[in-house]
């Protein structure tokens, strides 16, 4: 009997500190991707501004309450404008940014084709 | 021909990558925030400083007057360069001035307001600065003139004459 209420404290200590982490580990994902205003070329992850310690803290509330990472964003986005994220949307401002990289794959992947493959064949 | 077309295709994509980035390069990379847009405000609770009673925004900014959310700490050198002009504003008649103490100990800041004199009609505590990022603020100082329960001028950084006499233009 006392072995299994051992192992029943154990279980839930693992659990608890396991869905903790979880949450923390959403919590650092999301403040990896939020640019630090205040300190150029820092996340609010890296930084230890005032500023980005307080950021911290209103992600961990928001994520508290209940919020998920997008609902998170938006509330960012609203307070500081897209600026605030390292990971811009996908808008017609940045359309050119992200099809970009695709754009020049598929150029590369047709030079290589026409140049190796189809020669070779000739 | 076809050997022809490729090269010079290669070229014109160059440049014009080579042209966007370049344009890219130009753009300022430090943060500007939007200071045109209205906003509304902000809920948020928190306590006053003094009294330590709790207060919630809706509360506040209700009557028909203008009011100036400044944004403050006893630790902050540009905000006693400020402070002459929220006293001169704190005389006039159509505008509140409504503290947010920002990550300040309360000792100090009721010393802060002991030595240079209090133009703030109420002061809200903000420990842990979350209610500052409620407002959008990023640092201190930072004033939020408000009317009607929106946001109409942000003032980044310290009072100044100009910020100052736009701010007396705008509660006319």
């Amino acid at each position: 009997m006392k072995k299994i209420k051992y192992l029943i404290v154990i279980f839930l200590i693992t659990n608890l500190s396991l869905s903790n982490a979880q949450e923390s580990d959403l919590q650092n994902k999301i403040t990896k991707n939020l640019r630090c205003l205040i300190c150029q070329g820092q996340s609010v992850y890296e930084s230890d501004s005032e500023f980005a310690n307080s950021l911290k803290l209103v992600v961990q509330n928001k994520l508290d309450e209940g919020l998920n990472e997008k609902q998170i964003y938006g509330y960012l986005k609203t307070k500081y404008g897209e600026w605030i994220l390292f990971d811009p949307n996908f808008g017609k401002n940045t359309y050119f940014l992200w099809l970009l990289p695709i754009f020049v794959f598929i150029i590369g992947g047709v030079i290589i084709f026409k140049l190796f493959i189809i020669r070779k064949n000739k | 021909m076809r050997i022809k077309i490729l090269p010079l295709f290669l070229v014109i994509s160059f440049l014009f990558i080579f042209f966007i980035f370049f344009k890219g390069l130009q753009n300022s990379n430090i943060y500007s925030p939007d200071i045109n847009n209205e906003k509304d405000i902000p809920f948020f609770e928190t306590k006053i400083l003094n009294t330590n009673d709790k207060v919630n925004s809706k509360e506040i900014f209700i009557s028909d007057k203008f009011y100036l959310l400044n944004v403050w700490a006893s630790w902050c050198i540009p905000c006693k360069d400020e402070h002459p002009y929220l006293m001169d504003l704190s005389v006039q008649n159509n505008i509140e001035i409504i503290g947010l103490n920002y990550k300040d100990n309360d000792k100090n800041a009721k010393n802060f307001l002991k030595n240079m004199d209090n133009p703030y009609k109420v002061i809200f505590l903000d420990k842990d600065g979350t209610i500052a990022i409620e407002w959008g603020a990023y640092g201190v100082p930072e004033s939020f003139l408000i009317y009607n329960k929106r946001v109409i001028k942000k003032i980044i950084g310290p009072l100044n004459k100009n910020s100052y006499s736009e701010i007396i233009n705008l509660i006319k």
